[in-house]
């Protein structure tokens, strides 16, 4: 290990810029790894307060506080935040920071394109964010910006959307290429694929799926783009185009992207259930076949969210099939996290907590996902708050909570302190109460009548919502307490020793803590 | 760790509850919308049984198998007759739910042999009812006042939920809808009939029920269409067969009539007071969603009506686009959802209120001119 440290310094006397042009212009996967993090919490802030100003008007039935046109855009921003600005940005600052180091690489392949599909992040978001505050505001037609809404009916702040979804497709390309790449050629020698770490193995997929959908979604934007602007009919009757083929397209993009949002989730909790159950992940293989298996039916199950727009009834069928069809892998890896912790020798530390928490609402999550996937009730479900609820269950209570459990679970190997874990804990526990006081009741909600993407309600529905806001606010003041945690884990708190939980495994738990600035330069041995 | 969830929970039901609040899908008031709840339940029952299952399971797992305890971890972590079941199972189930799940979906996509036919087409913010083999068709609009809406009046029971001229079916038969729109995608969905379908402009989707009992059935438009979305609800009122067919003559009679009426009216000129009377009240009721109550529009997306070139200057160009719409922009032709009266006196408000004060004045008479070009 000393050798590691010594190259460090060598390293930091020579070249390493400080200040602001270290991190402008940085090839290290560690600090592109925490740029990605701080800027994906920043952007979670931003998309939550837009969530906080979407529940505040939902408070009561009327309107109080915006206007239905301002309304639809905190909608439609807040969508598209959460998903490109949060979650996914996230996921790659975890790829970045750990993959390497787990499996005994010195960095990512192409570190200075790592570089660029950060840095151009922070333009998209400001592009997003800027149209906002031109005259008509900013995107008012949903983070799935069907047509015709978003090309003839749309405002001019259309063509910045297109441009700043355009340079997030970019990134996230360069971010899978580089992930491939890493993965394929710099294992350290022994680091089978079958030996690589679950977290490794479901975003070396995800990396397929985001190859495979991006530039999808780069082309429906293209086209609501020609529509809009230069005269093409792709999505019009009128000149020979069909509305519906605008969401076909969108959904192709859309379903394995909502993989994209869980799969490294599952890598996550599969590292640290075991860790701290002191026991081996059950069924490594039967999890890696079931994240690929998962990732393939990702395209086969796309037009489940369009069950009303008319399809043959033949389309239907086979659309709900192959959809109740995941739930079979899916419950794989469930049952394997349970026989897991089956006869294992728990503890509670806070990732922990979070990644029991990820299992269980996940999983809720994952039933209501079912019943919607059964077209006949999807009919009833489909555009109500029951759908909301799903898809947040699976996204804020299943992605949100595993990056949550990352975080805790590697920042005192990112830091080279242990966080303060009453306060973590607080975090925790207002979390898990109030994503559920948010979130549940919405599934009252849904099967009740209340259809998704309204300003205002009919009063049935007051009482729920009040609750819904309250949960609201709550989860979203929660998640100041984790900023307080990181800032203070970052500036001070005890020493952390390179492993510094009993049952985890991995090569990243092999070099000191806080990490060096370089690891691995002379691969380790792995049998 | 569960109790305090679980409390937090049990504090929100019972204020739910107290209100009368739905907590679950309507059963609804056909023989489909029973089969989809039915359906619901099932699919609903079997996740609870599976997730005891599962859950009860992690927490025993939690509660004995903790380090706490003493536990020492087993060191098995394979096991391949474990794992072929819990892929087989449920297999097995999902063929289980999509048995019943398929015969439901074959019976709600039968659309054939239908008795009645009614047009539905969806526009930013209305539907309109046509009644294919008779002549009667009729917009239907919000009816809750703007004042609930912006809280200066206490809320009505079916705030938001309420329109000025439902669409009426007859019970006991079965109705077809073929649904439209003709600007952007609507969903035209009534939850006690189990019907939802997307209103694709350009395309024509078709759904269709059989109502049992009588009632006032309240629905809303479930696809994001625009500013108003949330105020487009559907209400269906279904009636007797001998009265809604009472019901249809009379209104096929009140519409001729009215057209006729409207043609011999066209000779007849009104004043600038009831003109601008009308008017007002015809703005308010369909312009003013976009344009604005003081005619200043939002700026970047519905233009601003105050001093503008065609508000002082073009009063052709004014009384056509009011009549035909602009192609490829929300604003859309009301030659159809207003009579020339209204037509008329609508362009005068326009161009005398909120300081226009052009002294336009257009009459019936010219507007048909525009109609029928």
């Amino acid at each position: 290990m000393s050798t590691v440290v010594g190259e460090m310094d060598h390293h930091d006397h020579h070249h390493a810029p400080t200040g602001i042009s270290r991190w402008l212009f940085t090839t290290n996967h560690k600090d592109i790894g925490s740029l990605y993090l701080w800027f994906s919490f920043i952007m979670f802030l931003v998309g939550g307060s837009m969530a906080m100003v979407i529940r505040a008007e939902l408070f009561q039935p009327g309107l109080q506080l915006v206007d239905p046109h301002f309304f639809n855009q905190m909608t439609t921003v807040h969508g598209l935040i959460m998903v490109f600005g949060a979650v996914m940005p996230a996921f790659t600052g975890l790829a970045n920071w750990m993959i390497p180091m787990m499996i005994g690489a010195p960095d990512m392949a192409l570190p200075r394109m790592n570089n660029w599909s950060f840095w151009i992040l922070p333009f998209a978001f400001a592009i997003l964010l800027a149209s906002l505050f031109m005259e008509g505001g900013g995107p008012a037609f949903g983070w799935t910006f069907y047509a015709p809404l978003s090309t003839t009916y749309s405002g001019d702040s259309t063509a910045l959307f297109v441009f700043s979804v355009h340079i997030m497709g970019i990134s996230s390309i360069m971010g899978a290429i580089n992930v491939i790449v890493t993965i394929m050629n710099m294992r350290a020698p022994g680091m089978t694929y079958m030996k690589m770490p679950l977290f490794v193995w479901t975003w070396f997929i995800t990396a397929f799926l985001l190859i495979a959908v991006m530039p999808v979604l780069a082309g429906a934007v293209t086209m609501v783009l020609t529509d809009k602007y230069f005269g093409t009919s792709f999505f019009d009757a009128a000149g020979g185009g069909d509305p519906v083929m605008f969401q076909h397209i969108f959904w192709f993009f859309g379903h394995p992207e909502v993989y994209i949002m869980i799969l490294p989730s599952f890598g996550i909790i599969s590292a640290i259930i075991p860790a701290f159950s002191r026991k081996k992940l059950f069924g490594y293989a039967s999890m890696v076949y079931a994240t690929a298996a998962i990732a393939g039916l990702s395209f086969l199950v796309w037009a489940h969210h369009m069950f009303t727009t008319g399809m043959p009834v033949a389309a239907e069928l086979f659309f709900m099939y192959c959809t109740m069809l995941i739930s079979v892998p899916t419950g794989v890896k469930v049952f394997n996290w349970v026989a897991t912790m089956w006869r294992g020798s728990m503890t509670f530390e806070v990732p922990m907590l979070f990644a029991l928490a990820f299992v269980i609402l996940f999983t809720i999550g994952g039933f209501s996902g079912l019943m919607l996937a059964i077209t006949p009730i999807d009919f009833q479900y489909h555009d109500t708050y029951f759908v909301v609820a799903h898809f947040h269950y699976v996204l804020v209570s299943g992605a949100i909570f595993s990056i949550m459990a990352a975080a805790y679970y590697w920042l005192p190997k990112w830091t080279g302190h242990m966080y303060d874990t009453t306060l973590a804990r607080w975090h925790f526990w207002t979390s898990l109460i109030s994503v559920n006081v948010l979130f549940f009741p919405m599934h009252f909600a849904g099967l009740a009548g209340m259809p998704r993407r309204i300003p205002d309600y009919a009063v049935q529905f007051a009482d729920i919502n009040q609750i819904v806001s309250i949960g609201g606010f709550a989860f979203g003041l929660s998640q100041l307490i984790f900023l307080w945690v990181v800032i203070k884990c970052v500036r001070t708190g005890e020493k952390a020793p390179a492993k510094p939980w009993e049952g985890a495994e991995g090569l990243e738990w092999t070099v000191p803590s806080p990490a060096p600035y370089h690891t691995f330069e002379t691969p380790p041995k792995v049998d | 760790m569960r109790t305090r969830l679980i409390t937090a929970l049990a504090a929100g039901l019972p204020l739910a509850a107290s209100a009368q609040s739905q907590l679950n899908l309507t059963q609804g008031v056909t023989e489909v919308s029973n089969r989809v709840y039915d359906l619901h339940m099932t699919i609903f029952y079997i996740c609870c049984v599976i997730g005891a299952i599962v859950f009860g399971a992690m927490f025993y797992s939690m509660w004995r198998h903790r380090k706490s305890k003493g536990y020492k971890p087993a060191s098995f972590h394979e096991n391949v007759k474990v794992e072929i079941a819990w892929t087989v199972i449920p297999f097995l189930i999902l063929v289980g739910m999509a048995i019943p799940a398929t015969s439901t979906l074959l019976a709600m996509e039968d659309t054939s042999e239908a008795d009645v036919t009614v047009l539905v087409t969806g526009s930013q913010w209305k539907w309109h009812y046509k009644y294919l083999d008779r002549d009667v068709e009729y917009f239907s609009l919000l009816a809750t006042p703007r004042q609930q809406i912006e809280n200066r009046l206490d809320k009505g029971e079916n705030y938001l939920l309420e329109v000025d001229r439902p669409l009426v079916i007859p019970t006991d038969t079965k109705v077809r809808f073929l649904i439209t729109s003709d600007d952007v995608i609507h969903s035209w969905w009534v939850p006690d009939f189990a019907v939802k379908k997307d209103a694709n402009p350009g395309f024509i989707n078709e759904a269709w029920t059989k109502v049992d009992e009588p009632g006032i059935y309240r629905g809303q438009c479930a696809e994001l269409c625009g500013k108003d979305h949330g105020f487009m609800p559907v209400v269906v009122i279904a009636k007797e067969p001998a009265e809604y067919q009472a019901w249809l003559d009379e209104q096929e009679r009140m519409q001729r009539e009215a057209k006729a009426e409207e043609q011999r009216l066209l000779a007849m000129s009104m004043s600038m007071d009831e003109l601008m009377e009308l008017g007002e009240r015809v703005y308010l009721g369909n312009c003013a969603a976009c344009h604005q109550p003081n005619g200043q529009g939002i700026p970047g997306v519905f233009p601003s009506l105050v001093g503008t070139e065609m508000m002082l200057n073009d009063i052709n160009g004014h009384i056509d686009i009011v009549v035909n719409g602009k192609n490829g922009t929300a604003m859309q032709s009301f030659k159809n959802m207003l009579s020339l009266r209204e037509i008329a006196a609508v362009v005068t408000y326009e161009r005398n209120a909120w300081g226009n004060n052009t002294g336009d004045m257009v009459q019936a008479a010219d507007v048909n001119a525009y109609v029928n070009e």
